[in-house]
């Protein structure tokens, strides 16, 4: 803390100089929080993945149902301790726009599936006792006003009732929400009955579209997948098990690699921020070459003077990345907010904070190092002497 | 008298590409406690790099010098470091303040380098600014002062950690007659009432009035040092 003084006034000598240069870096790790947001929030189904949980589909298409009698069979797989499934009903509500996913399941296999959603006990009992019971995430029900205890009216996509209409009503009896932000957006979905779904819709009954497996333990995930295909093989429904992580990051996938396009532009952005910030931080250096020669006159060991000259440059990280990530955070609500939910959320986490600490610390190690050393070899009458 | 500065058979080679100056050819020089020697010479003498050797700044390819008993020829870059800071306060002709920094802060600097806390540092910054009349211009920035406020400033940074001797490299090189006169004063008085050993280096013949004795260099060799002390 000592030497802050003297490391602010170094840094700031030239102030536009370097408020532009700060500027940059700001902008850079404003971006960086921003891409890192949008990437962990496109990963978090994958994340939030249960290593003991399988997903059971159809072998060829995820969209191919699956006969809901599998259920029993996969049970008596070993290794497997439950086993729930779920069918794409596919819905809007009042227009086309307002699409969200609803899946037709049995509310107490389900939820035994997925200990991270939170839901009251009483909300959960009254969806499991109601048939025409639905519950919705809670970023969901902020976003259409919906309160537990309305009639839900929704459409389907795909299945007709039996009287040929698309339009289902459902009673909202509870909201389901999750406390890990990264698995709230896995949250952003209606849970509707089967019961009543299954009985109530034109065709396809006794059919589900996927199986949700929970395995005691997740080194066999392997084996018990292949066990229950297996079990399946050269029947009309065959199936593909595998783990949901793998799952999940398949399916983000099928949208675009977020990840690899994310480090794509940050590598660009960080490499510009490198020659711009590096070949300042040199020229400021340059320009100082008698001061960093007084200071060493006074009994700064060389050490001392590259130490300082490399703390300058993590100071100027330090700052611009810490008002780039903190302008990010800020940007969070509003952005959430512009999306109507229709987007899983965008937080900041502590990985992100720590990805950019280290961001940080390497652009000002490569940037610093350089004029460290040359001030490290400086030798103090050649630069007082002007040499 | 004690000796404080011991110079034998110091010479200094400097290389220019594959041209080798000698600069310093044997110089003996005693500077006892308390004195204050002014180094006077023609350019290209050698009496600046004289300057940088008994102050620490460079290291001699010959000879040795020994300053408070100590063999400082011998000094690792560090600990020659780390010496300067204990015992030497530097004075140039261009000042060479930080125009980042205050006043006050400038004069804080070599304080850096010690255990004190920032309320004894900033105190005896204060006193050092007060002994040389700046105490009202702490706040300034170098650029916000006149020349002789500039050197008195770097004379309270060559001071404010007390230490035995200061070198002074063309103290008044760039100042008009009657600010130079102030800061001799104020060098002298350094000298004669807080035992500080001065070596000075200067050409002008009314500056080294200010002195004890001077000693001549002239093509690296000692020409007379008259003994008045």
């Amino acid at each position: 803390m000592r030497y802050l003084p003297l490391l602010w006034a170094g840094l700031f000598r030239k102030k536009t100089r370097t408020i532009l240069t700060l500027l940059s870096i700001v902008v850079a790790f404003l971006l960086f929080g921003l891409l890192q947001a949008v990437e962990v929030a496109f990963e978090s189904g994958a994340d939030a993945a249960d290593a003991k949980r399988l997903l059971t589909t159809a072998r060829y298409s995820i969209i191919e149902p699956l006969p809901m009698s599998y259920q029993r069979r996969i049970e008596q797989v070993p290794g497997v301790i439950g086993v729930a499934y779920a069918d794409w009903f596919g819905a809007k509500y009042q227009n086309e726009s307002n699409a969200f996913p609803v899946f037709a399941v049995d509310p107490t296999r389900y939820l035994d599936m997925y200990p991270e959603f939170t839901i009251s006990g009483e909300q959960r009992l009254a969806f499991a006792r109601t048939r025409t019971g639905a519950v919705a995430g809670k970023r969901l029900a902020d976003r259409f006003g919906w309160h537990v205890g309305q009639k839900l009216p929704i459409s389907s996509e795909i299945h007709p009732k039996t009287d040929g209409s698309l339009n289902w009503e459902f009673d909202l009896v509870g909201i389901i929400d999750a406390e890990d932000p990264a698995v709230r957006g896995n949250t952003d979905m209606v849970l509707i009955n089967v019961a009543y779904f299954d009985e109530a819709r034109q065709s396809g009954k006794g059919k589900t579209g996927w199986y949700i497996v929970r395995v005691a333990d997740s080194t066999q995930a392997r084996g018990i997948s292949a066990s229950i295909d297996t079990l399946f093989a050269n029947s009309p429904d065959e199936t593909k098990t595998q783990p949901e992580k793998e799952f999940a990051i398949g399916f983000a996938k099928q949208i675009g690699d977020i990840g690899a396009l994310v480090t794509r532009i940050l590598i660009a952005v960080f490499f510009t921020i490198l020659i711009l910030t590096g070949n300042t931080m040199a020229q400021s250096i340059r320009e100082r070459i008698p001061e960093l020669a007084i200071l060493k006159t006074l009994g700064f060991s060389d050490g001392k003077v590259t130490a300082l000259v490399l703390a300058e440059a993590m100071l100027m990280l330090v700052l611009g990345g810490g008002i780039g990530m903190g302008t990010a955070v800020a940007a969070m609500p509003a952005l959430n907010g512009s999306t109507g939910g229709r987007f899983p959320p965008l937080f900041v986490g502590a990985e992100t904070w720590l990805l950019a600490a280290a961001l940080a610390a390497i652009v000002a190690l490569i940037i610093g190092l350089p004029p460290a050393l040359r001030a490290n070899r400086l030798k103090i009458v050649d630069a007082l002497s002007g040499h | 008298m004690t000796v404080l500065v011991e110079i034998r058979g110091v010479t200094k080679v400097y290389h220019r590409g594959r041209e080798r100056v000698e600069v310093l050819h044997g110089v003996d020089l005693d500077i006892p406690r308390g004195d204050f020697v002014a180094l006077m010479g023609p350019s290209g003498s050698g009496k600046t790099t004289l300057l940088n050797l008994i102050g620490g700044l460079d290291t001699p390819t010959g000879g040795s010098i020994v300053v408070q008993g100590r063999r400082i020829d011998r000094l690792s870059g560090g600990e020659l470091a780390a010496w300067r800071a204990a015992h030497v306060g530097f004075v140039f002709q261009f000042y060479n303040l930080l125009p980042a920094l205050s006043a006050q802060r400038n004069v804080e600097l070599p304080l850096l380098l010690t255990d004190l806390s920032a309320a004894e540092r900033h105190r005896r910054a204060q006193i050092a600014l007060t002994l040389v009349g700046l105490a009202d211009r702490a706040r300034h920035r170098p650029r916000e002062l006149s020349g002789g406020q500039e050197q008195r400033v770097a004379i309270a940074r060559a001071i404010v950690s007390d230490p035995t001797l200061l070198v002074c490299d063309e103290p008044t090189g760039d100042l008009d007659r009657a600010t130079a006169d102030e800061v001799l004063r104020l060098i002298q008085m350094l000298n004669r009432e807080h035992g500080k050993t001065v070596v000075m280096v200067t050409h002008d013949p009314k500056a080294a009035e200010y002195a004890r004795r001077r000693v001549h260099l002239d093509k690296g060799t000692m020409t007379a040092e008259p003994v008045s002390w």
